[in-house]
């Protein structure tokens, strides 16, 4: 079976073509390098009927990764559920809502998992020896993760202010985890200096084309469990950018090679109010990214003030119908408690970003209450479970006495209309 | 020790795409009191280098970073941003992370 269909990098500025190597900027112009692919090879080659038959991984769509031979590190990641969430489209006003669930992502419960299997992969395809990344925290956890699935050494280097589930969540696998002084842009620079001076995978720098492909799964499993179907809007949060253009990308492979009927679709960006930078150029009707020197919100995995791919985003946005939110923490929080009560799905501060600015988007008209709706859920809420200390009542504590259950039900019925089976 | 004042050089970090204009160096000296000026006289010394860092506008490349001591001179005072002997510069690719 043909195996590979990509065959170099592309400058995605000038076009140049570079062999696929472990580079990520063009020599000319610094634009950033893309994987190519044979879309008429790959459209001869696959079909539906062929990817419905492969096993329930990000696999299935392994034409349209970059990688030379199998896979070899997270083969078992990916193809999450898509949830039909009717109890959040009341809530939200709107007919159709689906919640892409990459709150159970293997291994690491994040949308990063995928990333990182294309990334490793190709890694171990190179020879590197040690992996490495720039991480606001999932991306730590899931390098780590992965590495460690396969005797790989990884550094991760996060700041130092991060959550402690997402610290934790690194150490545990064995990592070399680097906290930094500073906001992860900060983080950023480092390691681009670092990968400049080791010979290392650096899966968001040196390795960013391959690694960067990855995203692309979360759009094609979309579009399969739709029954093969684009939906009509896609609310997607935005930290470089990054995961925004890859989906709308994969959109477009689709129809592209045939998979899915050309229709319109809106891709639609999600931004923490405290750290807004592509928000705010959309707003201003400008490609200039104005950076944000000191990200100040509860969604640290977004807090990204210098975003590598906003200006690719914004014109993804524009070219697409599409139109970009944000969300203070509050209405973050609201998000969280809104998609947990009515989906029964724990996110991280990003998938409450997400849910706040699905809301926005609908109550100001640019998403109609009547189209197809997919939010892109990409992180689990336990690993940023204390944005909610304090904001949740407490469990009430009472002895363990019956007499005492009783008070407390019969008081929960005056109070609210809560169903009980009598009710019934 | 005046003459340091007009002779004085300040390190710069060169980024992987640029090390074939400095003879594979990843670390130069450059002359100058201002993030332009230093940026002037890389070009004086590896011709070609300009080029690779401003667009036909003569403005920064999109992907083009540049950093004193850490800090994205976008948040200092652009290419009008002074440096001294003490400091360091750096330029980076802007496409990473995320």
């Amino acid at each position: 079976m043909q195996l590979e269909f990509f065959s170099h990098l592309r400058c995605r500025e000038c076009g140049r073509l570079y062999p696929k190597e472990a580079i990520h900027v063009c020599e000319w112009d610094f634009g950033p390098l893309e994987a190519v692919y044979d879309y008429e090879a790959i459209r001869r080659h696959i079909s539906r009927d062929r990817i419905e038959s492969r096993p329930p991984t990000m696999w299935r769509y392994r034409e349209f990764l970059p990688l030379e031979g199998e896979p070899s590190v997270g083969t078992q990641v990916g193809f999450t559920p898509l949830v039909r969430a009717d109890r959040l489209a009341k809530a939200l006003g709107v007919r159709e809502v689906y919640v892409k669930n990459d709150t159970v992502n293997y291994p690491t419960l994040s949308f990063k998992d995928r990333v990182v299997a294309v990334s490793l992969s190709r890694a171990r395809e190179m020879g590197f020896p040690v992996v490495a990344c720039a991480s606001t925290g999932n991306l730590a956890n899931s390098v780590a993760a992965n590495a460690a699935s396969v005797g790989l050494e990884s550094y991760v280097l996060i700041p130092a202010d991060l959550e402690a589930s997402k610290v934790l969540g690194s150490l545990v696998y064995g990592s070399r985890v680097i906290g930094i002084r500073g906001p992860y842009d900060k983080v950023n620079r480092l390691c681009s200096e670092i990968a400049g001076k080791y010979r290392w995978a650096f899966v968001n720098v040196n390795l960013r084309p391959y690694y960067a492909e990855g995203s692309k799964t979360m759009g094609f499993e979309i579009v399969e469990q739709l029954g093969w179907r684009l939906p009509a809007h896609t609310v997607i949060p935005m930290a470089s950018g990054s995961l925004l253009t890859k989906i709308a990308k994969s959109y477009r492979e689709m129809i592209d090679t045939e998979l899915v009927e050309k229709r319109p679709f809106a891709i639609h960006g999600a931004q923490a109010s405290g750290c807004n930078p592509i928000t705010d150029a959309f707003r201003k009707d400008t490609e200039l990214v104005r950076p944000v020197s000191k990200p100040q919100t509860i969604a640290k995995s977004l807090a990204i003030g210098t975003p590598a791919d906003g200006y690719y985003a914004i014109q993804t946005i524009r070219k697409s119908g599409g139109a970009a939110e944000d969300a203070s923490d509050p209405e973050i929080v609201e998000g969280i408690r809104l998609l947990a009560e009515t989906t029964g799905i724990f996110a991280e501060t990003a998938g409450g970003v997400t849910v706040a600015c699905a809301r926005k988007l609908i109550d100001s008209g640019k998403i109609p209450k009547d189209e197809s709706l997919v939010l892109c859920i990409t992180g689990h809420g336990l690993k940023t479970a204390e944005v909610l200390s304090g904001v949740l009542d407490s469990p009430r504590v009472i002895d363990p006495s019956l007499r005492e259950f009783d008070r407390l039900v019969s008081s929960d019925i005056n109070r609210a209309p809560l169903p009980t089976r009598s009710e019934g | 020790m005046s003459e340091i004042t007009a002779e004085r050089t300040i390190p710069v970090r060169i980024p992987t795409p640029l090390r074939g204009l400095t003879g594979n160096q990843d670390l130069v000296s450059a002359r100058g009191s201002t993030i332009g000026e230093i940026l002037k006289d890389l070009q004086s010394q590896f011709p070609g280098i300009a080029e690779r860092l401003f667009d036909q506008t003569g403005n920064l490349r999109r992907f083009v970073a540049v950093y004193v001591n850490g800090e994205d001179i976008r948040f200092l005072q652009d290419q009008k941003t002074p440096v001294g002997p003490e400091d360091e510069v750096s330029i980076v690719p802007a496409v990473a992370g995320g």
